[in-house]
């Protein structure tokens, strides 16, 4: 019997990116095949091609044996595939029963334009029932808790009969309850007949619930495992192309004086935020989506208002209301998302670098394009950007590369204590070690950094102290030699120890 | 990590940039090209449908005429590229005109509220610009404290500014019995050979190319158009910068509006009227993008001109006005198309 998908050597590229080169999956009926790698691997594509949502550049997909070409979204849910992705498709005005059919709702005796609602509500209520979700359908989506909405994006797959369920990354908003309630549903599912691929990057839970896996890196399939028959070793040496202690390039610093102390910040999302952080430190900040930690670094930073509590630099008392204030004194924040936030992409790589530093080429206002093109070229060689010349618009380089024009930017900017807010998402393995080496140089020149991550092994690999917050507060702060996932995570759902 | 202090290393050694003027300079040709091809294309079929086209006088003519509007669409220039834009320059060219024709030595009006207080002539230009630059700043301290579209406050400005120059003139132009030969000069004169507007077109086009390519407030004014947030994170005090660029369109509007009522030899209070139109038309057309972050001062000349040279052309070579109007309406439709293919094409 032939596996019920196949996906064989399938390419994708984008200007300047190979997403994907002759990757191969096959997953059988009733299988929950993990789909691992870091960010930037090709997971996310690899499933938008075959959910319709993105069109291949080479390679054949084969669903039941039978090939097909999928054109669409609603083509691929015709053939059996349902996706849920990370930022879920859930519409928030519309009802939970109205979400579940949507676009397909029971029709009246069957005339166009006329809806059965009682059959509409009553299969809802069965599908619900199905997947564990005690809510009445009539309930507006936006009422629902993250966790909830993700039944129903599963109530709608079963709704569809869908053969293959694709789960991007479900577990990021949730707590371990939610997880384990997320799981209970995928056992059933599989009981049915229904295969799942689960992406994700978190390998505590592909070895819970998944039979086998394929790993990807940089575009390629690494190789595809019995979960049960795959050691930690294997996992770390097959997502990142090298062993663990090889990647983080950690060596310790001796801590200086204190650089940043922070007093019962408060504001609608924090709450009594207290700690403080010392030169020659990187300081991790772990917490679930939604634990108020980029929040945090913007309000240090000065670009969120409304909080109250004090900040003290170098020992003196601080008033940042602004990003201008927070440069002069010595504070840069690179930013969660660099193509929003960090760059502006119409300019060029030279003029990305000097943006928040322009006093520094230019005298009286006027601007020294001269030594401008000097700075660029220096950080371009110092950091290894990638790029032909310094007056490439910054919109043409690869993620890794942006990220790096945007440090370059902030190490211009001679701050002396840095927060970045994840520092390594969507950038391949190279380039992560390549700025994970910058962090260690800047503290062994004495800087602060303030790293904010979701990725657990770059928080555990590079942090000299750990704080977690959860819900606005710090939950927990963990030394060193206290460093875990199980510690961390701990922390960040408030399990009461 | 610092530049200043490092010793060369390889990397910076190796030349990663093109000699500075050379990308440069091919870099803001290829931006220019479609403008000034189309500029020349047009200057060539007129001439050769009419020979009283390709003439010196009727070159000057047409200068002469742009230099009004591209006064003002050197200002407007920088307002759009900050993802501003402002509707009320024609108001402030109008009060402008009236506010320092009032104050020229000889100027007469109806008017109850036209002071009959003189003062020198260059003292009377400089308040007009001081009327310019203000409501310029309030326009530019309400779009950037508030959040309300600059579409919108401008609109208003536009007619509140103009309601004060109807109260101030009474609705009665100012005439000159006779004109100071300094005022007349503004806009009569000559300066080598060239009308002075002209000149004074030149050398707004000079500053503004200064300011744009230059000066930290010119790369603020393209950060903040590219992309307003990240400009903010990166401490540019984007509030500031908008206050400034508009303030600067109010000046500009002002001087192009002395200038007029110097060359027309009256400051009407309906002056002005749709010339933000003309002026918006010539910035766009010229390649400047509404969203903001893309555009130059010099595309903007090339879209003046373009418009300049069809209102004169058509008028040479004998065609109906309608025709300026549909034509320009479709050069609007092309510039702002192909501004978004552009946009969706760049970014992948």
């Amino acid at each position: 019997m032939p596996p019920l998908l196949e996906m064989q050597n399938i390419e994708k590229t984008f200007p300047g990116v190979k997403a994907l080169q002759g990757v191969t999956l096959t997953v059988g009926k009733g299988e929950v095949h993990a789909l691992l790698g870091e960010n930037g691997a090709g997971k996310s594509t690899l499933m938008k091609i075959l959910a319709g949502a993105q069109v291949k550049d080479g390679g054949v997909i084969r669903i039941d044996g039978k090939e097909v070409d999928i054109k669409g979204p609603l083509h691929a849910r015709d053939l059996g595939v349902a996706i849920i992705y990370q930022e879920l498709s859930i519409i928030s005005h519309l009802s939970v029963a109205e979400n579940i059919f949507l676009g397909r709702l029971p029709r009246l005796f069957g005339m166009p334009w006329l809806v059965d609602w009682k059959c509409c509500y009553q299969r809802s209520s069965e599908l619900l029932a199905q997947v564990g979700l005690d809510v009445d359908p009539r309930t507006p989506a936006s009422r629902l808790k993250v966790a909830d909405r993700q039944m129903v994006e599963i109530a709608k797959a079963v709704c569809e009969n869908a053969k293959i369920v694709v789960m991007d990354e479900p577990t990021t908003s949730l707590t371990q309850r939610e997880v384990e309630t997320l799981f209970k549903t995928a056992r059933l599912l599989q009981s049915r007949g229904v295969s799942i691929i689960y992406v994700s990057h978190r390998l505590a839970e592909v070895k819970e619930i998944c039979d086998r896996a394929t790993v990807l890196r940089d575009g390629m399939k690494i190789g595809t495992v019995e979960v049960a028959e795959t050691t930690s070793k294997d996992w770390v040496k097959m997502m990142v192309g090298r062993d663990l202690d090889q990647l983080f390039p950690k060596a310790p610093v001796k801590r200086g004086k204190e650089a940043l102390r922070v007093d019962n910040i408060n504001s609608r999302k924090l709450k009594n935020v207290s700690f403080c952080a010392y030169e020659g430190e990187i300081l991790g900040i772990a917490g679930l989506v939604g634990s108020g930690r980029s929040t945090l670094a913007r309000t240090l930073f000065g670009a969120q208002h409304g909080a109250s509590g004090t900040v003290e630099i170098g020992g003196i008392k601080a008033a940042i209301g602004t990003p201008h204030d927070a440069i002069e004194q010595g504070v840069a924040l690179v930013p969660e998302d660099r193509k929003i936030q960090g760059l502006v992409l119409s300019m060029t790589v030279r003029e990305n670098i000097t943006l928040a530093n322009l006093r520094g080429v230019s005298r009286a206002g006027q601007l020294n394009l001269r030594s401008e093109a000097k700075v660029a070229d220096y950080y371009v060689g110092a950091l290894r950007i990638v790029t032909p010349h310094t007056d490439q618009k910054a919109v043409n380089l690869s993620g890794g590369n942006q990220q790096k024009v945007v440090l370059a930017k902030w190490l211009y900017s001679d701050a002396k204590i840095l927060i970045i807010d994840e520092p390594t998402r969507g950038i391949d393995v190279g380039a992560k070690v390549e700025i994970y080496g910058l962090l260690q140089q800047l503290v062994e020149q004495g800087k602060t950094i303030i790293m904010i991550s979701s990725e657990l092994p770059e928080l555990i690999g590079m942090s000299d102290r750990i704080i977690v917050m959860h819900e606005g507060r710090v939950a927990g702060e963990l030394s060193r030699d206290q460093f875990s996932e199980e510690a961390i995570m701990s922390y960040a759902s408030a399990v009461t120890h | 990590m610092n530049p200043n202090g490092a010793r060369k290393s390889e990397a910076a050694t190796e030349r990663l940039t093109a000699p500075l003027g050379l990308t440069y300079m091919l870099g803001k040709f290829t931006e220019h090209m479609v403008p000034a091809v189309f500029l020349i294309a047009l200057i060539i079929g007129l001439s050769l449908i009419s020979p009283n086209f390709l003439s010196v006088g009727n070159f000057l003519d047409i200068a002469r005429v742009a230099s009004i509007i591209g006064i003002m669409a050197v200002g407007m220039t920088i307002v759009i590229l900050t993802g501003g834009i402002d509707l009320s320059v024609g108001s402030t060219f109008a009060l402008a005109g009236a506010v320092t024709a009032s104050f020229i030595p000889g100027s007469f009006s109806d008017a109850p509220l036209v002071l009959g207080l003189d003062l020198p002539v260059p003292l009377a230009i400089l308040v007009g610009l001081i009327v310019g630059t203000m409501i310029g700043f309030v326009n530019g301290f309400i779009i950037a404290k508030s959040r309300v579209e600059p579409f919108i406050v401008t609109l208003a400005t536009m007619a509140f500014v103009r309601g004060l120059t109807y109260l101030f003139s009474g609705g009665f132009p100012t005439i000159f019995r006779p004109m100071p030969p300094e005022f007349e000069w503004v806009g009569q004169g000559n300066v080598l050979g060239l009308p002075t507007p002209t000149i004074f077109f030149a050398l707004v086009i000079a500053i503004g190319v200064w300011i744009t390519r230059r000066t930290t407030f010119g790369r603020s004014v393209y950060a903040i158009g590219g992309n307003e947030e990240a400009s903010r994170l990166s401490g540019i005090k984007v509030q500031w910068v908008k206050i400034q660029a508009y303030s600067l369109m109010g000046v500009l509007a002002a001087l192009s509006g002395i200038v007029l009522s110097s060359r027309v030899a009256a400051a009407q209070p309906t002056a002005g009227l749709t010339y933000e139109l003309d002026v918006i038309a010539g910035v766009v057309i010229g390649g400047t993008s509404l969203l903001g972050g893309r555009g130059s001062i010099v595309s903007t000349v090339l879209g003046v001109f373009i418009l300049g040279v069809i209102s004169n052309g058509f008028n040479i070579v004998g065609l109906p006005t309608y025709y300026q109007y549909v034509t320009k309406g479709l050069l609007l439709i092309f510039a702002v198309g192909l501004d978004a293919h552009l946009r969706k094409t760049q970014r992948h």
